[in-house]
């Protein structure tokens, strides 16, 4: 049997599972890597996005090779209310020096290149396979079963993914519930690569990401997105799954409204859908996290719900990568001792800590909480976009200076000083 | 652009459909004594529908992102799995 042995299991070829599956093999550790698409990426999509830093750290000089669209050089971000919106728009030309701070992405090109590395390093890709359990001896994980074939190794990792079945298999996270998790929606609507550029005032293969917070969501707690691939626009929503549960709103109906926004519809016009996907998103960070290691089982990425959603900006891709790595660094150290039991796995924290992933979910632990507030995604943005209005029309009505203008419509709207005042603080402290 | 609908958005998708295992059953009498059946506006996908008070379902065309399974309250109701390795969404951009 021994030879039939792997050192470690990794299942999802996702960014965290073949991430960790690379550098083990790398490494000389015997490693498969299984996914459950015909193609790693075949099942994953996100909602366009990846920072670099991460990946830049496993793979220096990735974007010389990896298929990416293109790296963004302007952000923006805009409230809506209504047929109102009002934007801020930060542009910086320093983030497309190499290795550029952030590029838009496709997953089914970009999962596939880096399965691909994984199994030039040595790893054993098998695709087409479905996990449907861990194997489990003395209250250890000993492997996985797919169908009626059991496959053993020392370690599993369970990069599964946000929905990740195995982790609850595993008896590391009970069932999901709907206010830890969010479903997005996306469209891919194709446009020529020069149309992009124009409407989006960019140079050539460069890109823009916009976050969307308001009306766009009906006012449910979550918002809208929107990014620009070489030769498509990626644009969706989010919304929480507990507001989805309890208020008979269709996301995809939403999302054919917010097509139809006025700030949306010219963007997109003459575009052709060329795919609807949806998946869900974890949202409640360090409240909803899965025990991150057991006996012979580590959880990496989605699975273990490393996602940050500040309203402005959103991380996952960059987070599921450095898990990966910790994941891999976990496990060699464990192989050195042979210690796969928990106590051997337990190093796992302290090198999510050293790359910064569990720093950075401890530093916005607080976001979910403020995020979850109705007023971020009604009083504000309304609040917001009838002062703009107001600041910039011209009419019978006799002038008023700024301060009375935003005195007034504090005033008016339902947030009150207090509101207001609770809100800053914890915003300022959250995100 | 003018507005779709699920129809027209899920038949621009790849699937590969599988005749031999449902990857969602429902138990339909204990959704008989869900009142909410709050499966029918989440569905991103629109695969769970009300006819004659009674939920249908058909997991062709489903985008497998977990939704129903998280906002079911009551247990039991779904069984839920992924599709067969190959089978189900073949994202072609995602």
């Amino acid at each position: 049997m021994a030879e039939d042995k792997f050192t470690a299991i990794i299942v999802g070829a996702g960014p965290a599972g073949s991430t960790a599956a690379y550098l083990m093999a790398q490494a000389g550790l015997e490693v498969l890597l299984i996914e459950r698409g015909e193609t790693p990426g075949s099942k994953n999509m996100f909602g366009g996005r990846m920072y670099s830093n991460a990946l830049n750290h496993i793979i220096p000089r990735f974007w010389e090779e990896a298929p990416l669209q293109r790296p963004v050089v302007k952000e923006i971000l805009s409230f809506i209310s209504g047929s109102h919106s009002v934007s801020v728009t930060c542009q910086e030309p320093g983030w497309l020096e190499p290795p550029a701070h952030s590029f838009t992405v496709l997953r089914a090109e970009f999962d596939a290149w880096l399965a691909g590395k994984a199994e030039e390093a040595g790893a054993i890709l098998a695709c087409g396979i479905r996990v449907d359990d861990v194997l489990m001896e003395n209250g250890r994980v000993i492997g996985v079963r797919a169908g009626e074939d059991e496959i053993y190794a020392d370690v599993v990792v369970a990069a599964d993914g946000a929905n990740s079945l195995l982790t609850e298999k595993a008896g590391l996270r009970k069932a999901l519930l709907p206010g830890q998790v969010a479903t997005g929606a996306k469209q891919l609507i194709e446009l020529p690569a020069d149309t992009i550029s124009q409407r989006f005032q960019l140079e050539a293969n460069q890109g823009a990401a916009c976050l969307y917070v308001g009306s766009c969501t009906g006012g449910l707690p979550g918002g809208g997105f929107l990014y620009t691939n070489q030769t498509s626009i990626s644009l969706g929503l989010v919304v929480n799954a507990a507001a989805l549960q309890s208020n008979q709103i269709k996301i995809n109906e939403l999302l054919e409204d917010f097509k139809a926004h006025p700030q949306i519809a010219p963007l997109i016009a003459d575009g052709q859908v060329a795919e609807y996907s949806a998946h869900l998103v974890p949202e409640a960070g360090l409240n909803m996290r899965p025990k991150l290691f057991g006996e012979g089982i580590l959880v990496a990425g989605d699975a273990a719900g490393l996602v940050i959603n500040l309203g402005f900006m959103v991380r996952g891709m960059d987070l599921a990568i450095a898990s990966g790595a910790a994941a891999a660094q976990t496990i060699m150290a464990a192989q050195a001792k042979n210690d796969f039991t928990r106590q051997g796995l337990s190093g796992y924290l302290e090198f999510l800590k050293q790359n910064g992933v569990w720093t950075a979910m401890e530093t916005y632990r607080h976001a979910p909480e403020f995020l979850d507030n109705r007023r971020i995604y009604e009083a504000y943005p309304q609040l917001i976009t009838d002062l703009a209005v107001d600041v910039f029309t011209i009419n019978d009505r006799p002038p008023e200076h700024m301060l009375n203008k935003i005195l007034n419509g504090i005033r008016n709207s339902n947030i009150g000083w207090a509101g207001l005042a609770g809100d800053a603080w914890k915003g300022g402290r959250s995100l | 652009m003018k507005r779709m609908d699920l129809q027209q958005l899920l038949a621009g998708n790849k699937f590969l459909v599988d005749d031999e295992e449902h990857h969602i059953k429902l138990h339909k009498e204990i959704c008989a004594g869900c009142q909410a059946k709050p499966c029918v506006y989440a569905c991103p996908a629109g695969l769970y529908v009300l006819k004659n008070g009674e939920i249908s379902f058909d997991d062709a065309g489903c985008l497998e992102c977990g939704t129903c399974r998280v906002i079911c309250s009551h247990s039991g109701a779904i069984d839920w799995k992924y599709p067969r390795g190959t089978f189900g969404v073949i994202y072609r951009y995602g």
